[in-house]
């Protein structure tokens, strides 16, 4: 060619190929350590990769169960679920949340509450989590918003069952309501079993039956692609729906009783005798639990905790009352029964008492006194004397005793969680506290006062034993757990507890006939209820004093403010020979027992053993002689 | 049919056919069964054997005497892209030609080689000390002009090309091992003109899982391709990492991984196996070559298509970072088939027509 030397052809490719002999080894090494490499990764790593390549291929999705319908005996549903569209953000996909609010809210409806609710979870809540932005989106708004989803991140349409309660208000208090799961019990539930779920029992039967209303969750593994895409559906296992309720409570009772309450506060509870099975369970005021569900805004949860009537509170299962006067339907049979008191024997009563070598007068509610008593006359016409006397023969510790024997002072182990326990004073007690027990509480807890505590719960459990040959049996919400797929029912086997000893069983009829006469004769106390009933009616009238009265004052209804005027109780059941509903009526500030409590339980009664709503009881009624 | 007459080597052609029909499959595997790809990949065979027929005819001695026209071209189209190219995925390396994009860059692939072979060529070896500083130029410009594209991949190639053709041109191991030392005290300066992508590829390597779903991510799903494929494979198709979109490039840069999820260590050691004949018959045409240039020109070549099968089976099996090289042959699309295939053309006819020489 152009200008090359002269070469030295021999050494240059002796030269290359040493060369390129160098360069063969180098090749071949790097090879084999790719070969290795391989080998490595397609053998020794294979388990490793296998793994997070199955990991990354499928992904179990949950799927909610739906959970168990609450319905009542006759079947009307008290608690249910019903598909609804939401908008959810999952925040940690989200880059800039104030612009996407901004955007979404040219898409959907979104209002102040909202987004006020949706700030709140943003600040509780882990950031990983589906955070509810609007539920009940309207077909439009879900069709809008459907259409417009890929374009925002981290923005979820779901079609989620929404539990519902369409009675509103109606028995909140046993029933309860699911909210959305919070942080203490995130940790304390077992993640399993609530994947994918953001709700739970919150209060009442709800709680209470949460594993039974539960279900348990499916899942769909669904093969997904980097982006979190769907892409098919590889294996299904289907949820399992949650068992369904069957209380025993009568929705149209139970809407009876809150009616007659009205707008006072109250408890009603009415029992069946023979079974415990709780046929109305009312606190009143109620309140709706719906807005509960997706989260309270933060407004209407601090209205409803100002309320001075307190309408969150369970009055029926955690209002604790003083039993007043009802307590004598109870210690009347103790009367009976004691050996140191002469229950046949006539006590004069004075309207007042004293203890010896003491100058402090227990007054009797009636201040002329009601003459001479003997055991009958004395639950009838409710003559505080006599009870007096006979608290002071029985002492307070036997009081305590015979007591609880009818479940005072103890759970009744209704299925339902958080029942106060109510408090049955003893020596003991008040010794516990550091301090002494004076002769005259053991004077006043004869007629029900001082120290002495029941919920309303106990009061109609107590009165069923009564009516069911003392025999108290547990209260039951719960009727029947209804499989929804199968129909298959686990029916409540009724539960007793142990016979309340009596030493006579007669004495228990001459209870009766004692408390018969308080509401079916002319000098009882209830008579008001009792004199056009056509079925026969046990019961018993009381006042819990809420303000204590200083000596030488009496209580004037008039010149009470209303909320330190008595509270009004009653217990009853009926019809007396066949009991078949025992009820228990407390209305607060209401004054007498016999005229604020007894009608309500009257028409509670009639509903039961009438079937039918009767007139306004008592409203028409010849004033008793005795109207305590 | 005589393929001596038709300037083909057998082995050669074989080899490559065998790479061919195999791409086909994973093409259309890798993506995900994509049939317009797949017929798009065909062609590109087609065009690249087509190309490689015609280069075959070619005489060495033309070659070598077209060498710095081809070079002076291959530079200016460089400067032409820097100038006004097309950006495609962020880079600029596309011109538009008309009817075709067009990537300078590629050119250099062969333009490098053939005018350091060239120039060492034009006297004795080993290279003299300044001869071989302006050959170090002639390679790292067009390198450093294709890094500013940036195209880190092509650019390694293309200055891989130059170091074998000085290498097996007997430069000397002192001059190397001081341009060894030079490279490690420049490489924090050439460090801090890498892209932020290229540099965190780069430390990537060292630290796959620190960053799983950032830059790691790629190494890291490529790795459970591989792996997952065990011994026998998760057979044709069956690719979950490709086909649900874990894996990027699928049907490119990262086609090796596909494979060997499908095909298992079985078939990325046959895999291997066709890629070392590939090499192992380059050299020896370059071992067999009657002159310097074809010498020169069929090692640096055929050690080029090693590095390229090597660095991208290196970065799929996590061991060298994610550059951008596809896998030569199998991978789809880019205009890198129509190089390769031009270089075995180059080494065929070295082959052939040394033959026919005789």
């Amino acid at each position: 060619m152009l200008n090359i030397p002269i070469k030295d052809q021999f050494r240059e490719s002796r030269l290359f190929n040493a060369r390129l002999t160098v360069v063969g080894a180098i090749v071949l090494a790097l090879i084999l350590a790719l070969f290795l490499r391989l080998a490595y990764l397609q053998i020794f790593a294979y388990r490793h990769f296998e793994t997070l390549s199955q990991a990354n291929r499928v992904k179990p999705i949950p799927i909610q169960p739906p959970r168990g319908l609450i319905l009542d005996r006759h079947g009307v549903v008290l608690a249910q679920n019903y598909p609804v569209y939401t908008l959810e953000i999952i925040p940690e996909q989200v880059d800039d949340m104030n612009s996407l609010l901004e955007e979404l809210k040219q898409v959907v409806n979104l209002n102040e509450a909202d987004l006020k609710n949706f700030h709140k979870q943003l600040r509780e809540r882990p950031r990983f989590e589906n955070l509810l932005l609007r539920s009940h989106l309207t077909e439009e708004e879900a069709a809008r918003l459907a259409v417009r989803r890929t374009y925002f991140s981290g923005v979820e349409l779901e079609a989620r069952l929404q539990r519902h309660y369409p009675l509103a208000g109606l028995g909140v208090h046993f029933l309860g309501y699911v909210a959305r799961i919070n942080e203490q019990e995130l940790e304390r539930i077992d993640k399993a079993t609530y994947r994918g779920m953001q709700h739970i029992g919150k209060l009442g039967v709800e709680v209470s039956y949460e594993k039974t209303l539960l279900g348990q969750v499916g899942f769909e593994k669904v093969e997904t692609n980097a982006h979190g895409r769907s892409l098919r559906i590889l294996e299904r296992i289907a949820p399992v729906a949650g068992k369904n309720l069957h209380l025993s409570i009568d929705a149209k009772l139970q809407a009876l009783a809150e009616q007659a309450l009205g707008k006072r506060r109250g408890a009603v509870i009415a029992l069946e005798p023979a079974t415990g099975a709780i046929l109305a369970f009312v606190s009143t005021p109620t309140y709706d639990p719906n807005p509960f569900v997706n989260g309270i805004d933060p407004d209407s949860y601090q209205a409803l905790l100002d309320d001075p009537d307190k309408p969150l509170i369970n009055r029926a299962l955690n209002g604790q009352y003083a039993l007043g006067s009802t307590i004598k339907a109870f210690l009347g049979l103790a009367a009976l029964e004691l050996e140191n008191f002469d229950a046949g024997k006539p006590i004069a009563c004075p309207g007042w008492f004293t203890l010896p070598g003491s100058s402090h007068q227990f007054r009797d509610w009636k201040k002329s006194g009601h003459g001479t008593m003997n055991l009958h006359d004395a639950v009838v016409q409710s003559c505080d004397v006599y009870f007096y006397r006979l608290a002071v023969a029985m002492e307070v510790d036997a009081m305590k005793k015979f007591l609880a024997s009818f479940g005072f002072g103890g759970k009744t182990g209704v299925d339902l969680l958080s029942e106060s326990e109510g408090l049955l004073p003893s020596v003991a007690w008040k010794e516990a506290r550091g301090q002494k027990w004076y002769p005259g509480e053991t004077v006043i807890t004869g007629i029900g006062q001082g120290s002495i505590l029941v919920t309303p719960l106990q009061l109609a459990a107590a009165m069923s034993a009564l009516a069911n040959q003392g025999v108290r049996m547990k209260p039951q919400l719960v009727r029947a757990i209804v499989d929804a797929k199968t129909r298959a029912a686990r029916e409540t086997v009724p539960e007793a507890y142990a016979q309340i000893p009596l030493k006579d069983k007669q004495h228990l009829d001459i209870q009766i006939q004692n408390l018969t006469d308080v509401v079916h004769t002319n000098k009882g106390t209830a008579y008001g209820i009792g004199y056009n009933s056509p079925y026969k009616i046990a019961g018993k009238t009381g006042t819990a004093q809420v303000k204590g009265i200083a000596q030488g004052q009496s209580y004037s209804e008039k010149h009470t403010p209303e909320r330190f005027r008595d509270h009004a109780l009653f217990v009853s059941f009926a019809p007396v020979g066949d009991p078949k509903v025992a009820v228990a009526v407390v209305v607060e500030n209401g004054g007498h027992g016999s005229s604020a409590a007894a009608p309500i339980a009257r028409k509670v009664m009639d509903h039961v053993i009438l079937g039918k709503t009767s007139a306004t009881p008592g409203a028409a009624a010849p004033a008793s002689e005795n109207d305590e | 049919m005589d393929l001596q007459r038709l300037h083909l080597d057998k082995t050669l052609l074989n080899a490559l056919l065998a790479l061919a029909a195999i791409s086909l499959f994973v093409v259309y595997s890798g993506s995900a069964k994509d049939v317009s790809a797949t017929l798009g990949h065909l062609m590109r065979l087609l065009l690249g054997f087509t190309i490689l027929l015609v280069v075959a005819q070619i005489r060495p001695e033309i070659l070598e005497r077209w060498s710095p026209y081809v070079f002076i071209a291959g530079m200016l189209l460089l400067i032409a892209v820097l100038a006004v190219g097309v950006t495609g995925k962020g880079a600029q390396r596309w011109l538009h030609l008309g009817f075709l994009r067009f990537q300078p860059a590629e050119i250099m692939k062969l333009a490098v080689p053939m005018m350091l072979s060239w120039f060492l060529a034009r006297g004795n070896l080993p290279p003299t000390l300044p001869k071989l500083a302006l050959a170090f130029l002639m390679m790292a410009i067009p390198a450093f002009m294709i890094v500013k594209q940036p195209d880190l991949g092509t650019a390694l190639l293309v200055f891989g090309a130059g170091v074998f053709v000085l290498f097996l041109g007997g430069m000397r191991w002192r001059v190397m091992v001081t341009l060894l030392v030079i490279v490690a005290v420049a490489a924090p300066f050439a460090w801090n003109h890498l892209h932020d992508y290229q540099r965190s590829r780069v430390l990537t390597l060292f630290n796959p899982e620190a960053d799983p779903l950032g830059t790691g991510y790629h190494t890291i799903q490529s790795m459970i391709a591989v792996g997952s494929g065990g011994i026998y494979g998760k057979g044709w198709l069956n690719s979950s990492q490709a086909h649900l979109d874990y894996l990027p490039e699928s049907s490119t840069d990262f086609i090796f991984a596909v494979y060997a999820e499908e095909f298992g260590l079985l078939g990325s050691l046959l895999l291997l196996a066709i890629y070392t004949i590939v090499v192992g018959r380059g050299m020896l045409i370059a071992y067999l070559a009657k002159d310097t240039y074809t010498r020169l020109l069929a090692g640096s070549l055929s050690l080029t298509f090693f590095l390229y099968f090597f660095v991208n089976m290196g970065m799929v099996t996590g061991i060298l970072p994610i550059v951008g090289i596809p896998l030569p042959v199998m991978s789809y699309g880019g205009s890198s088939i129509v190089t390769i295939m031009a270089a075995f053309g180059i080494l065929m006819s070295i082959q052939t027509h040394r033959k026919i020489a005789e």
